[in-house]
C-alpha cells in the first residue's frame, strides 16, 4: 500500500484519539474539532452536497485549486461536524490521485464509526464514500 | 419495588446499564425466556399437523397460549389473529379487508409509520385527522370529518410512541360507530400500559406487539371482530389454513387458523403468554410507573433550555424532549456513552416531527422494572452531554 501524506495524517489522528483513557474526554476532543469546523457557506447546503445515510443532516463541499482537493463541510449536529472534521484533515488539500490511492481500510485504525451510533445506515460509511466520488470525478476530468 | 422487579430480568444482572427505550423493545423476565426454552428442549414439534403426542402438547400450548392472550385484552379466542406484530396485523387488515371496501383511512397526525404507510401501500388515501396545542385529537374535528364522510375506515394509535399521549379510545370509537365507521386501534405501546379489553372499547380491530409488553419479538396478534374476521379473504397462502387442496381450488379454515398460513413462532407464542402472565401479576404496580413518568418530567423541567412538546396529562409510558441550541442525536451519543440507553430521532413519526418543526426529539421511555435511580443518573448524564456541547470554549488548536 503506498505510504503518503495521507496514511501519515490516519496514523497521526489514530495516535491522538487512543490517547484518551476516559471516553467522555475523548468526545470533548471530538466535540472540540466540530465546533473548530469552518464555516460552510449556506449556498453549499444543497441536496446534492447531502450525505445520505447520516441520522443528522450532513453536507460535504467539495473545491479544486491549483489541482488539489478541498473539503468543506458543516453537519446539525456536532459529534458528527467533528468526525468530518478528522475526515476533512485526512482528505483535504491533497490531489484526486493521492485520495484514491488510500485504501479506506486504512481509516479502520480510526474506529470512527463506534464514535456514532449506527443507524440502519452506516453515515460515516456514507461520508467517505462521498469523498471518493468527488476524488474520481476529478481524476476523470484528468 | 422496582429494584426487585429488575431481578426478574436477567439483562439487568450484569450490568449497570440505565434502559429507558423499552417503547422501542421492553427486557425479557427470565420466566418468558423459561416458558420458550421449555418448549424447545422437552416438546419442541409441530402445531396443528400429526397424530403424535408431541405435537399434541406443542398445540395444545399454543391454544391455551391463544386463549390467555385473548382474554387479557378481553377478546373471545377465535378472534385473535396471530401476527409478526402490529406492523404485519395493521399490513394484514389494509391488505386483507380495507384495500377491497373503502377508498380513504382516516388517522391522526401522531401515528407512527407503521399505522401509515400500510394504507399507502394498497393505494389508499389517507385523510388526517388534526391535533390541537397538546398533540391531543381535536375531537370536534374528527366528528365533523367522519359526518361527512361516513362509512369511513379510521385507525388510531392507542397510546403515542413518540408523545405518550393516551388517545380518547372508546370515544372515537364510539363517534367512529355514530357514522357507521369502522375503526382500527394500533395497541403498540398500550398492551404494556394500560389495562384493555376490546369488547368494552368495542374496537373492531386492535393490534398489539408481544415485544414492547416483556414478550419476545416477532409475535404480536390482531383482535377483530369475527364478523369482521370471517369476511376476510386470507392474506397469504400456505401449510394449515385449508381445508380442502386441489390444483383446480382451495377452501380455507374458519377464522383464526384461516390467516395464520405455515408454520408459526411457537416458542413466541408461548412466550407471549408467559410475559402477560408476568404482566398480570405485576398490574398493581402500574401507579408506580405513572409516578415515575411523573418524576421524570419533573426533574426534566428542571433543566435549563428543556423544550417539552405537550403539557396534556393524559400521557404515559414516555416523554419526549430536545435541549434548545443542542442536536438530539449528540445527546443520544453521550448518554449511550454513559450507559444510559434512550432513543433520539424521529421514532419513526416523521410527520408529526414535521408538524413540530423538528427533525427529532430524545425520548424516554419506562417500563415496570425502571427507578428513581435510573432518572436521577440520566438527569446527571444529560446535565454532562449538554455541559459538553455548549460550553464555549472556541478553541480553534484542535483543529490545526
Amino acid at each position: 500500500m503506498p505510504q503518503n501524506k495521507i496514511s501519515k495524517e490516519i496514523k497521526q489522528l489514530a495516535d491522538e484519539l487512543e490517547l484518551f483513557d476516559d471516553v467522555m474526554d475523548k468526545y470533548e476532543y471530538i466535540i472540540e474539532l466540530g465546533r473548530a469546523l469552518h464555516v460552510l457557506n449556506e449556498k453549499y447546503k444543497t441536496t446534492t452536497n447531502l450525505v445520505q445515510g447520516c441520522q443528522s443532516q450532513v453536507w460535504l463541499h467539495e473545491y479544486e485549486k491549483e489541482g488539489k482537493l478541498y473539503f468543506e463541510a458543516d453537519s446539525d449536529a456536532l459529534i458528527v461536524k467533528g468526525l468530518v472534521q478528522i475526515l476533512i484533515r485526512i482528505y483535504s488539500a491533497h490531489s484526486s490521485k493521492e485520495i484514491l490511492d488510500i485504501n479506506t481500510a486504512l481509516l479502520e485504525e480510526l474506529h470512527l464509526s463506534e464514535i456514532i451510533s449506527s443507524g440502519r445506515q452506516n453515515g460515516i460509511a456514507s461520508m467517505i464514500q462521498k469523498i471518493y466520488t468527488y476524488a474520481r470525478q476529478d481524476n476523470d476530468k484528468k | 419495588m422496582n429494584t426487585i422487579i429488575k431481578k426478574d430480568f436477567p439483562f439487568f444482572n450484569n450490568n449497570d446499564i440505565v434502559y429507558l427505550d423499552s417503547a422501542a423493545t421492553s427486557q425479557k423476565p427470565q420466566i418468558v425466556l423459561d416458558k420458550m426454552q421449555e418448549y424447545y428442549t422437552q416438546y419442541c414439534a409441530n402445531t396443528h399437523r400429526g397424530e403424535h403426542e408431541l405435537g399434541d402438547k406443542a398445540t395444545t400450548e399454543f391454544e391455551n397460549s391463544r386463549d390467555y392472550i385473548a382474554k387479557f385484552i378481553g377478546a373471545n379466542t377465535d378472534e385473535l389473529v396471530f401476527t409478526k406484530g402490529t406492523t404485519e396485523a395493521i399490513n394484514f387488515v389494509a391488505s386483507s379487508f380495507v384495500k377491497s371496501r373503502f377508498t380513504k383511512v382516516f388517522l391522526s397526525e401522531l401515528e407512527h409509520h407503521s399505522n401509515i404507510v400500510p394504507w399507502q401501500l394498497q393505494g389508499l388515501e389517507i385523510v388526517v385527522l388534526p391535533l390541537d396545542k397538546d398533540l391531543n385529537i381535536n375531537l370536534e374535528e374528527y366528528e365533523k370529518l367522519l359526518r361527512l364522510n361516513p362509512k369511513s375506515f379510521v385507525s388510531i394509535t392507542h397510546v403515542s410512541n413518540s408523545f405518550g399521549i393516551i388517545n380518547p379510545i372508546k370515544k372515537l370509537i364510539n363517534i367512529a360507530h355514530k357514522y357507521e365507521c369502522l375503526i382500527l386501534i394500533d395497541g403498540a405501546q398500550a398492551l404494556a400500559h394500560l389495562r384493555i379489553d376490546v369488547k368494552d372499547l368495542d374496537a373492531d380491530f386492535y393490534a398489539v406487539s408481544a415485544h414492547k409488553a416483556y414478550g419476545p419479538t416477532g409475535i404480536g396478534a390482531l383482535y377483530g371482530k369475527y364478523a369482521l374476521l370471517e369476511s376476510m379473504s386470507p392474506y397469504q397462502g400456505g401449510g394449515s389454513m385449508i381445508t380442502e387442496v386441489s390444483f383446480k381450488k382451495s377452501s380455507y379454515l374458519k377464522p383464526p387458523l384461516r390467516f395464520e398460513a405455515g408454520t408459526q413462532a411457537i416458542a413466541e407464542v408461548i412466550g407471549f403468554k408467559a410475559a402477560l402472565k408476568y404482566l398480570f401479576t405485576l398490574k398493581q404496580t402500574q401507579k408506580e410507573e405513572d409516578i415515575l413518568l411523573k418524576y421524570a418530567k419533573e426533574k426534566l423541567q428542571g433543566l435549563s433550555r428543556i423544550q417539552l412538546y405537550t403539557q396534556a396529562e393524559n400521557v404515559l409510558g414516555n416523554i419526549s424532549f430536545n435541549i434548545k441550541g443542542v442536536h438530539h442525536n449528540d445527546i443520544g451519543i453521550l448518554l449511550s456513552k454513559q450507559s444510559i440507553m434512550l432513543r433520539t430521532g424521529h421514532h419513526c413519526a416523521m410527520p408529526i416531527m414535521k408538524k413540530l418543526g423538528i427533525k427529532g426529539t430524545i425520548r424516554l421511555s419506562f417500563a415496570l422494572y425502571n427507578t428513581k435511580e435510573d432518572i436521577n443518573k440520566t438527569i446527571q448524564a444529560i446535565q454532562k452531554a449538554i455541559h459538553l456541547l455548549t460550553k464555549n470554549k472556541g478553541d480553534k488548536s484542535a483543529s490545526k
